[in-house]
């Protein structure tokens, strides 16, 4: 937009430079140069017709290319993916000038030159490969060369076990909880309580892909039992999805339109860039926290993120927050979630609230709150921007089950993620399945409770082995993860040193974590250090493994 | 002359006409840039009346307004509209039950098949649990359940996939299971082909009559759009090239581009199979334009006519087509009428998509322990060969028993092979030969009559008075009650 400016009305100057050269060559005076003054010298109606008219041929001009540039287009299929990008864009009604150009450099970042080159290459009616669509090259491009998925392919390739594979990679990275048991889900005859809730009728056949009202009524129990009883959830309020990604991005595609933005404090979830991003065309701005801060976000950082993204003329449509939080599982105190849901409704915006580890919370001293609290005394028009994400199957260490739930208070929303769960239903022997875990209240409480005791002592341990061996991590209190700070470790202090070290603990140490690159931190040297999927034998086998890498690094210092 | 003051510049000189207007048009396109940086974001213009008076209305703080949801999100909440969803609300409120509720709506919208639950019954009963529980060294370990794992589906499972379509398929064809991708149902497998193959604002060629939910499950969300490529009663509703030629030309005309043709095969709603010829032009065509096809055969197992059923991929795999764009959608909601379990399958001859699809996986895959089941389910070759044996002669004897109580009222069906459905010509209770007179008769059966078939409009027929009609939900004594109701109907509009 602000490229072509320049180049307008330099051209036009040195056009009208020329022209009052020649003119001032010629015999009639300079008045000539801007001509449409002549009327203000001879009468009134000059000045006003003579601007307006070439004005009027002006915009029909423009009219008629824009016309005329679409037809070209659809004649040549080369160019069409870059038509699609630009008029899903936001800036798809300016004017002609500006829109090839932002056109062409939407296409640059979406990969069409690879499409464009492959049609060159092969003339279009011999049957030529066929081109995949062009938003689905940053889905296929997405993350591959990410630590992130290097190291959980390198996990798949050689996993460790005690006994069949000592010296295989442990999985650290994942966030998978192992606390509890099928044996813990029910008291006796676990086999028996899940196979009387899978008959053949109830399974089978056709069930609202956004939950059965047992099973909403059964979260809703679970999500309160999570809450410590605090707030009562109300079913009709809750839609089932399968997996936290697909509730993410079910209310990325409710809240924003394709070009939107969403505010994300970050260190974040690694998991955000492909459930916002890959389908449905929302951006994500990171509003980065520091250590200094002890990673707490500050709402005048926020606010100025927000400032910063509309004056580029970027829409924000809410922000997404974890609470616990994810990586640092750290708790948002009830004044950080007040001040955020004073922010939210200065600016008009909305809240994903991320409480994927409600029931995980396995410290003493912080308490979780959670946003359907805050929200409870407020006005209707509040709670409308409030949105929670539960996963039951992290809290149940069963992510197998691949489900989770949206809770909103908002009726469009509602209504509409209704429609949206045929696209990632949850089945419905998994429906039966939970129903026949999580429906006794009394088996609820156990189930919470067991998990918290029991995360809570591996975490302790964990974090003991880390202290040994000189390293910190930041206060946890809740989720599968410790945030673990390994500046010390790195050779420079840049994501390129924090990469060298993460190769090192992947290679040397064979261990799996996640680095703070990849969810977004600033600083370099963090890493995401999931423990949940430990048993305590574990825990000095990899603290071993931490000592070799930590040796080789001063080794080399 | 003052009047069109540049010409002046013609009079006096060269330089003048040019100057004259260039700088008025300069500064125009200045005020243009200028007006469109300073307007707000577009924003829907049904909502904002609304939102501005309530933003009035409460005055505390700075500026609190209603917040929006987004402007895209705005149609999906909306209640339906199709007759086809109408139809299916409306059973829900007052289901018809042999003994409960003998005057509630008969349900015949909807495509599920209780055949051959006795036989599910029976396997679930003996194999449920230990299928779930079961592991390589037969104790049971609930890692193998519980814990992530591949979200394209374990490699079991798309082998057991794999030779459970060939065998449907007639065993003609065998299907690569690295070229699969399991999906939690047939429709998030259609909506991920969109997405994979069409951006938004493409379309794809599509000939009507077509499934009704394809318009929920590509338009919502992948902003692919659909051009319908009219098939007539004389053709017995089957594609033809020139259709699709015709369809194709208009659609670049109109400037939009197309991606791909999908159909189904057994055609849903008519029911009819396609032949190989047409299968074979069909693809001739797609290599022509350099256009995917989407092959929906979610009703592959379901033949049970004389016609043999034969799958894309055979045709795709028999050498003489670049078979990169071809695409593959199975599931087995209806060939073994579990859809509760929601287990749908992407069949891509094309890398590209194989690997998006096994991404996008994270929003719609398949639980694990449903997996297992499904494991078990489909490599139990015994029971599979006994089921599908069974599940197509009770098809044929239900669709007999059905088509035959309605040739007795007079009303004649569409030639049909495969499918839950058949697709009855109505034309003869039309009051008036319309898409008004079609939804008129729609809301009567539903009303009156009441029954729930699925009429023609919503299925972007263009001829009227033609309805699917769903028999495998029904118990034999259903019919003589179905078409008692008709008949009734028939009379008392006759009268």
């Amino acid at each position: 937009m602000t490229r072509t400016e320049p180049n307008r009305s330099r051209s036009s100057n040195s056009d009208s430079d020329k022209n009052s050269g020649n003119g001032g060559g010629g015999r009639t005076t300079a008045m000539r140069v801007i001509v449409p003054l002549q009327g203000v010298v001879q009468g009134r109606g000059g000045l006003f017709l003579g601007s307006v008219i070439p004005c009027a041929f002006f915009y029909f001009l423009q009219f008629y290319l824009k016309r005329n540039r679409k037809n070209d287009e659809s004649d040549n299929s080369g160019e069409q993916n870059s038509s699609a990008s630009s008029s899903s864009s936001p800036n798809s009604g300016l004017p002609d000038p500006t829109r090839s150009q932002s056109a062409g450099h939407l296409t640059e970042l979406t990969g069409l030159p690879r499409s464009l080159s492959r049609i060159l290459l092969s003339p279009r009616n011999s049957g030529g490969a066929v081109s995949v669509s062009g938003r689905v090259n940053c889905v296929l491009k997405g993350g591959d060369s990410s630590p992130y998925y290097v190291g959980q392919k390198r996990v798949e390739e050689d996993p460790y076990d005690e006994l069949g594979n000592p010296y295989g990679v442990i999985q650290l990275g994942l966030s998978q909880n192992t606390k509890l048991s099928l044996d813990d889900w029910v008291l006796e005859n676990p086999k028996e309580a899940i196979s009387d809730g899978l008959s053949i009728s109830g399974i089978a056949s056709y069930e609202p892909s956004d939950g059965l009202l047992e099973l909403k009524m059964a979260v809703a129990g679970f999500m309160s039992e999570a809450t410590k009883n605090s707030v009562s959830f109300d079913p009709s309020q809750l839609v089932l999805t399968s997996g936290a990604s697909s509730a993410i991005e079910i209310l990325s595609f409710c809240l924003a339109d394709s070009g939107n933005a969403f505010l994300v404090p970050t260190p974040c979830s690694p998991g955000y860039d492909g459930d916002v991003k890959w389908r449905t065309g929302v951006d994500i701005i990171h509003v980065p926290c520091r250590s200094a801060d002890n990673f707490n976000m500050s709402m005048v950082v926020l606010d100025r993120a927000f400032y910063q993204a509309k004056k580029r003329g970027v829409r924000i449509r809410g922000i997404i927050i974890s609470n616990p939080s994810n990586p640092m599982g750290s708790l948002l105190s009830r004044e950080n979630l007040y001040a955020l849901l004073d922010f939210a409704r200065e600016r008009n915006i909305h809240i994903i609230s991320n409480e994927i580890f409600a029931g995980s919370v396995h410290g003493e001293e912080g308490e979780f709150v959670s946003m359907a609290e805050i929200v409870d005394t407020e006005e209707n028009i509040d709670r409308e921007r409030v949105h929670i994400v539960y996963d039951l199957s992290k809290d149940l260490s069963f992510p197998g089950l691949r489900s989770a739930a949206i809770y909103s208070f908002n009726e469009s929303v509602l209504s509409a993620s209704r429609k949206l769960t045929t696209l990632s239903p949850v089945s419905s022997p998994t429906q039966h399945l939970l129903i026949s875990a999580i429906s006794n209240p009394k088996n609820v409480q156990r189930l919470v409770k067991t998990n918290r005791q029991r995360l809570q002592s591996i975490y302790m341990e964990f974090v003991k082995g880390l202290k040994e061996l000189g390293i910190e991590c930041t206060k946890s209190n809740g989720g599968f993860y410790c945030w673990a700070d390994m500046r010390g470790l790195i050779s420079s202090y840049s994501e390129k040193g924090e990469i060298e070290l993460w190769n090192k603990l992947l290679n040397i140490g064979k261990i799996n974590v996640i680095p703070g690159s990849c969810c977004h931190c600033i600083e370099p040297g963090w890493f995401r250090i999931c423990f949940s999927n430990l048993s305590e034998r574990d825990v000095p086998v990899v603290m071993n493994r931490i000592r070799k890498v930590c040796q080789t690094c001063k080794s080399q210092n | 002359m003052r009047l069109i003051v540049p010409l002046r510049g013609v009079i006096h000189g060269r330089g003048g006409l040019f100057v004259g207007s260039l700088i008025p048009c300069c500064l125009f396109y200045f005020l243009q840039l200028y007006l469109k940086r300073r307007r707000p974001p577009p924003s829907d213009p049904a909502e904002l009346p609304r939102t501005s008076s309530r933003t009035n209305l409460f005055s505390r703080g700075n500026s609190i307004g209603r917040v929006r949801v987004s402007s895209r999100a705005v149609p999906v909440a909306k209640p339906p509209d199709s007759p086809y969803y109408i139809g299916l609300e409306r059973v829900k409120t007052d289901p018809y039950d042999r003994i409960k509720n003998t005057d509630g709506i008969i349900q015949l919208g909807l495509a599920e098949s209780t055949l051959c639950f006795d036989l599910l019954q029976r396997w679930m009963s003996e194999n449920l649990m230990d299928s779930m529980m079961q592991s390589d060294d037969g104790e049971f370990d609930i890692s193998s359940i519980a814990m992530y794992k591949p979200f394209e589906g374990l490699l079991e499972l798309r082998v057991a996939f794999a030779d459970f379509m060939s065998r449907i398929m007639g065993g003609n064809v065998s299907f690569d299971p690295s070229n699969m991708v399991i999906t939690a149902g047939g429709t998030p497998a259609i909506e991920v082909l969109a997405f994979c193959l069409a951006d938004h604002g493409n379309a794809f060629l599509i000939p009507t009559p077509y499934y009704p939910g394809f318009d929920r499950d590509i338009k919502f969300r992948t902003g692919v759009e659909l051009i319908p490529v009219h098939c007539r009663s004389s053709d017995n509703f089957t594609v033809t090239v020139s259709a699709l030629e015709q369809a194709l030309n208009q659609a670049r005309k109109r400037g939009s581009k197309v991606s791909g043709i999908l159909f189904s095969n057994p055609s849903n709603p008519v029911g009819n199979i396609l032949s190989r010829e047409t299968l074979q032009d069909i693809l001739r065509f797609a290599q022509e334009k350099n256009i995917h096809v989407i092959s929906d055969e979610i009703f592959a197992g379901s033949v049970y006519g004389d016609k043999e059923f034969v799958s894309m991929a055979e045709i795709a795999g028999s050498g003489e087509f670049d078979k990169s764009r071809v695409h593959i959608i199975y599931g087995l909601s209806k060939d073994l009428s579990i859809p509760g379990f929601r287990a749908g399958v992407i069949y891509s001859f094309h890398e590209d998509v194989v690997n998006a699809a096994k991404k996008l996986m994270r929003f719609s895959s398949v639980p694990v322990p449903v997996q297992r089941i499904l494991i078990s389910l489909l490599s139990d070759v015994r029971f599979i060969e006994e089921y599908m044996r069974a599940h197509r002669q009770r098809i044929r004897d239900k669709h007999i028993r059905f088509v035959e109580g309605l040739k007795q009222l007079g009303i004649p069906c569409a030639e049909s092979g495969g499918g839950l459905y058949c697709w009855v010509d109505m034309s003869s209770l039309l009051t008036s030969y319309s898409e008004k007179g079609e939804l008129e008769l729609f809301e009567k059966l539903l009303t009156v009559a009441k029954i729930n078939a699925t009429p023609g409009t919503a299925c972007y027929c263009i001829e009227p008075g033609w309805f699917r009609c769903c028999f495998t939900a029904l118990a034999d004594e259903d019919i003589p009650v179905i078409m008692e109701r008709i008949r009734q109907l028939r009379e008392s509009s006759r009268s």
